[in-house]
């Protein structure tokens, strides 16, 4: 099962499982992952499990949908890595995947 | 304003469940008050997700947020309840036999039951992040705009790229001494009607639209002087403005509930699994709102505590009544109340 990092405001990282075909959002919050709060349970309208994919990463993971891109408005301290994790569908290829999660979702 | 009204039954909240209560009560004969801060019915389903489709309400397949929404009112429509959009419940305490409800809009009631269906907490404007914003709120910095005279002379700074930043730079820009727009990027996923005036406004030179995202506030006191934007190159901008609008959404706040004196536990609200009633006698709490063991958020649960409530409610109103469990399919008496008898 591929492993996704959550690495806090404060740096401290957390390693979990996520199944294929979820999404990261469902990882964190199946895990308790501090700083994602995803009010809107995955629909893509709230833009409160904003994460910022590590730099290793972008070009893995992709950027986001126009839908997702309008969404981020909602969130804070946007910035070019910066994805909703509820849009970030897991695959084997994400196996390690590091994101960062912003101190405050609003 | 200031209105008064006197009634038996007020829902908190206008999503499913608080609808849905409209109708369990409605066939009991309880007129009810629906009090919701959103502008319109349907909460999380028709703010959060409206178009996104749903697919465990028993015997609908797949119904979208604003379907079922819809469909909740049509179903209400027979009860008649009184909807109160736009409000907030500030303060609730108990008084003789009842309890009095105050809202932010200034609106009293005087109620024998209280019925809690906030769902998530009341959605409230998301507050940017921007170290000692707080010191700004109220004087300098506002999530909403109550009368645009208080903005007369100003050097407003919107930020957002939706409709309220939009709708709130057209309707500013005449009032305003100088209004800047503010937006993380060029592209606006406002109404394309508005995104067009605007363009033609800043080409005009009758507002500055700057493309960026706020990174520091300066001022004293609570008085705004002006902003540094971080720019999507990396510079840094500098916009004097005395007065900053931020337009980032809603999130679900538990807001004014947790000072009512109820038990909460976890923001969330024990209740029994009987009568679905609170700490305090005579206040229900049923949908997300409510917890219990083995409890799901789920709207077919809050559908069901919405019936239960509803018996233990009528009870509570009229604890004489006698009351008959009947069927909508064979109830002359429920028929009638439906309007199909």
């Amino acid at each position: 099962m591929p492993q996704i990092k959550f690495s806090d405001s404060t740096g401290q990282v957390r390693s979990v499982e996520a199944d294929v075909g979820s999404t990261v959002m469902e990882a964190a919050i199946r895990n308790a992952i501090p700083e994602i709060e995803a009010e809107c349970g995955g629909a893509c309208s709230c833009a409160t499990c904003h994460v910022y994919v590590d730099e290793a990463w972008t070009e893995q993971v992709g950027g986001p949908s126009p839908m997702e891109e309008d969404m981020l408005d909602f969130a804070f301290e946007v910035k070019p890595t910066s994805r909703l994790s509820c849009q970030i569908k897991v695959t084997p290829a994400l196996d390690g995947l590091l994101v960062h999660t912003p101190s405050r979702q609003g | 304003m200031s209105e008064s009204i006197k009634t038996d039954v007020v829902i908190v909240g206008a999503g499913p469940v608080g609808l849905f209560a409209v109708f369990e009560l409605g066939l009991l004969d309880i007129r009810a008050h629906v009090i919701d801060i959103l502008d319109k019915p349907g909460g999380q389903c028709a703010e959060l997700y409206p178009e996104k489709p749903i697919y465990d309400i028993p015997g609908l397949p797949v119904v979208t947020g604003q379907e079922l929404t819809d469909n909740l009112l049509q179903q209400v429509a027979p009860f008649q309840p009184t909807f109160h959009y736009n409000e907030m419940v500030e303060e609730l305490r108990r008084e003789d036999d009842g309890f009095v409800l105050r809202t932010n809009g200034g609106i009293t009631f005087h109620t024998k039951v209280v019925v809690i269906a906030a769902g998530g907490g009341s959605f409230q404007p998301k507050k940017p992040p921007i170290a000692g914003i707080e010191d700004y709120e109220s004087r300098s910095v506002f999530y909403a705009v109550r009368k645009m005279e208080a903005f007369r002379g100003r050097h407003v700074l919107i930020v957002g790229g939706g409709d309220s930043a939009l709708d709130w730079t057209l309707n500013l820009q005449p009032v305003a001494e100088r209004v800047t727009l503010l937006h993380r990027r060029d592209d606006f996923r406002a109404a394309p009607d508005s995104v067009h005036k605007m363009r033609a406004l800043a080409e005009l030179g009758a507002i500055d639209l700057v493309i960026g995202q706020v990174a520091e506030l300066k001022g004293t006191d609570g008085a705004l002087e002006g902003v540094t934007v971080k720019t999507s190159d990396g510079g840094e901008k500098a916009i004097a403005c005395d007065a900053m609008l931020p337009f980032f959404g809603l999130t679900m706040k538990l807001g004014p509930l947790a000072n009512w004196g109820i038990h909460l536990e976890q923001n969330l609200i024990p209740v029994d699994t009987e009568r679905f009633e609170t700490s305090e006698p005579g206040i229900y709490a049923i949908g997300d709102i409510n917890t219990y063991p083995g409890k799901l958020k789920l709207i077919l649960s809050g559908f069901h505590e919405a019936a239960l409530m509803a018996q233990a409610a009528a009870r509570h109103i009229n604890p004489e009544r006698r009351i008959v469990f009947q069927y909508t399919t064979s109830s002359t008496s429920l028929q009638k109340k439906l309007g199909v008898g």
